[in-house]
């Protein structure tokens, strides 16, 4: 099969406006993946599929990754001359800046008729909050329908266009997404309005009112 | 327009939805606690008569968010908890995992360890399926029997599996670089003797099962997947094969030392539920090619990489996929490694979880009570659905 660096390059041939860049992977596994920006994602996905040389045919795992804003300080060395005409003085400055956050799905595809893979799809949103949107590409591989839900549901990844959009292992009212990073479990996740909890507040109120401890 | 309340009914909950042109149809809620689905999984099921027009299925019941819990822990610290995902093939799983750990960390097995993981994954893949032939034939309503003789042929395999990991079902038996303990020429021989007599036992679970008239009028022809739509929607294992497509890992990949064993691919012709059995039933007698090959040939040696650390495992950043033909399909995990000791993304690649996706396609058309057959032939396991 081709290295991600010759599929990129020809995707790049074929669908000049795309963006897209292969991404090293500096482990020993050694697997690049192909970093594809969310305005091109659906037009790359379509070519990966029907490219008579790659036809990956099959989509076998989809996956968010949360990575969340990071703060990167910069150490620069500034040398300012010595008036006395020794050596220049050396001094460290430190600027900070901070790198936004953003949520990546990961797609590995693979082809059952020729047999080869995995390419790896990348492709990240804007932000992780209300800019978390990306095109689904469930219309292009259905296995990822089950996959994409879960990131949805998961992580907070919006995909735009998919058919079924719903939460799938957590329940429908539940709030958070709990594979991000900084989620916070709550103290009781299930606990629900009951009316004992109506008359625990009254109780506690008429009792401060005959002025008793509050119970 | 507006829906009845709820009635419930047993253990199914019934409400009639209103429909101008059909008359009524009724949505049957199936689940979660339903003896025919596998443990806690729903199915909302809208009938017209007898006839299903809708089916959605409602997973999450038991749900614990493994993989936030991979990532809180250290590598090794996954791997019993690997046991849990599909609990019937804990080796298959740890295997999955070690894998995927290999490759990120770069380490290499010894070859006594490849060969018995060949071993237990086979012996796995054999338990597996005896377990669905018994309980798929439970679903048609061969009450008992079946189930019986394939649950007798299952133990003897967990009894194996407990002399050799201490554990029945959660074995937790493989590490990244090899395996745990080491198998005694004692043990090899008992796997052995199984081995023998298994092709029996498959020809008198045959001979009282597989030509029988009901199982046939209620399985063939029911739930038909075609090869291109399995391929579409990520179907993986005996499913997709029993659809015709000849994609097995094993081969495909050649991961451990499968390059070397001689065995042959089954492949269903038609897709459809007995398709679906059968293509098990091939497998098995497939898998005990492959064992005898692999007692054959098991050398000695150590089963460790002297290089592999369990204990404090810092692989460098970077990330990695691996994935086997686990018994229900293609197990995977993708992990990310920032360089720490607890992985930064710890993802599971469920296969019976995606097998899901066509529950819908498979019924639609078909009886209320074909349903509960197609499920069956579909093979779930809840604790890898959910995770």
């Amino acid at each position: 099969m081709e290295t991600p660096d010759q599929i990129c390059s020809r995707i790049l041939s074929r669908l000049p406006g795309a963006e897209v860049s292969v991404l090293q992977n500096p482990g020993p596994a050694a697997q690049h993946s192909l970093l594809v920006g969310r305005q091109s994602v659906l037009e790359v996905a379509e070519f990966l599929r029907d490219d008579p040389e790659l036809r990956l045919d099959y989509c076998s795992n989809v996956t968010g990754v949360d990575w969340p804003e990071k703060i990167i300080v910069d150490v620069s060395k500034v040398s300012t001359p010595d008036p006395a005409g020794g050596a220049p003085k050396v001094t460290e400055v430190k600027t900070e800046r901070v790198q936004p956050g953003y949520l990546e799905v990961v797609y590995h595809l693979y082809s059952v008729s020729l047999r080869h893979g995995p390419v790896i799809l990348r492709t990240r949103t804007a932000g992780r909050d209300a800019l978390a949107a990306v095109p689904s590409l469930t219309p292009v591989w259905r296995s990822a329908e089950f996959q994409e839900r879960e990131i949805f549901d998961l992580f907070g990844v919006v995909f735009e266009n998919h058919p079924d959009l719903r939460r799938i292992l957590m329940w429908d009212g539940f709030k958070d997404h709990p594979m991000r990073r900084d989620y916070v479990e709550p103290e009781d996740y299930e606990w629900e309005p009951t009316p004992h909890g109506d008359l625990v507040e009254k109780a506690k109120k008429a009792r401060a009112q005959a002025g008793g401890t509050p119970g | 327009m507006t829906p009845s309340p709820l009635v419930p009914t047993g253990g199914a909950t019934v409400r009639a939805v209103n429909d101008e042109f059909h008359g009524d149809l009724l949505e049957v809620s199936m689940g979660p606690h339903h003896p025919s689905t596998h443990g806690v999984f729903r199915m909302v099921v809208t009938l017209d008569g007898e006839r299903i027009t809708k089916l959605k299925p409602v997973l999450g019941y038991l749900h614990r968010n493994h993989e936030k819990i991979g990532e809180s822990t250290s590598y090794l610290g996954s791997m019993p908890y690997t046991d849990r995902l599909d609990y019937l093939n804990a080796m298959t799983n740890n295997w999955a995992y070690a894998l995927a750990v290999e490759r990120l960390g770069g380490l290499s097995v010894p070859e006594r360890a490849e060969y018995l993981r060949v071993i237990l994954a086979e012996l796995s893949r054999l338990q597996n399926h005896v377990c669905l032939a018994g309980f798929l034939l439970q679903d048609t309503g061969a009450s008992g029997t079946p189930l019986m003789y394939a649950f007798r042929e299952r133990e003897k395999i967990l009894d194996l599996f407990e002399a050799l990991s201490g554990s029945r079902m959660m074995c937790n038996f493989q590490r990244f670089g090899g395996c745990r303990t080491d198998a005694s020429p004692a043990w090899l021989a008992q796997v052995a003797a199984l081995v023998g007599g298994f092709g029996r036992f498959l020809d008198e679970f045959e001979e009282l099962i597989t030509g029988n008239e009901i199982l046939m009028a209620r399985t063939q022809g029911v739930g038909v997947l075609k090869g291109p739509a399995a391929v579409a929607a990520g179907i993986t294992g005996p499913m997709l094969r029993a659809a015709g497509v000849g994609y097995d890992i094993r081969k495909v990949d050649g991961y451990g030392l499968y390059p070397r064993f001689t065995f042959r691919v089954p492949i269903g012709a038609h897709g459809d539920t007995y398709d679906r059995y059968m293509i098990r039933i091939l497998e098995m007698r497939e898998s005990i090619g492959i064992l005898e090959q692999a007692l054959r040939d098991i050398p000695a040696g150590p089963i460790m990489d002297p290089k592999a650390k369990l204990r404090g495992f810092r692989p460098k950043p970077g990330e990695s996929y691996g994935r086997i033909e686990g018994p229900k399909g293609e197990i995977g995990f993708y992990l990310i490694s920032d360089g720490s000791a607890n992985p930064y993304r710890y993802r599971v690649r469920p296969p019976s979880f995606v097998n899901l996706t066509v529950l819908e396609d498979l019924c639609l058309g078909h009886t209320i009570a074909d349903s509960v057959v197609i499920l069956g032939s579909i093979d779930i396991v809840l604790g890898e659905v959910d995770r």
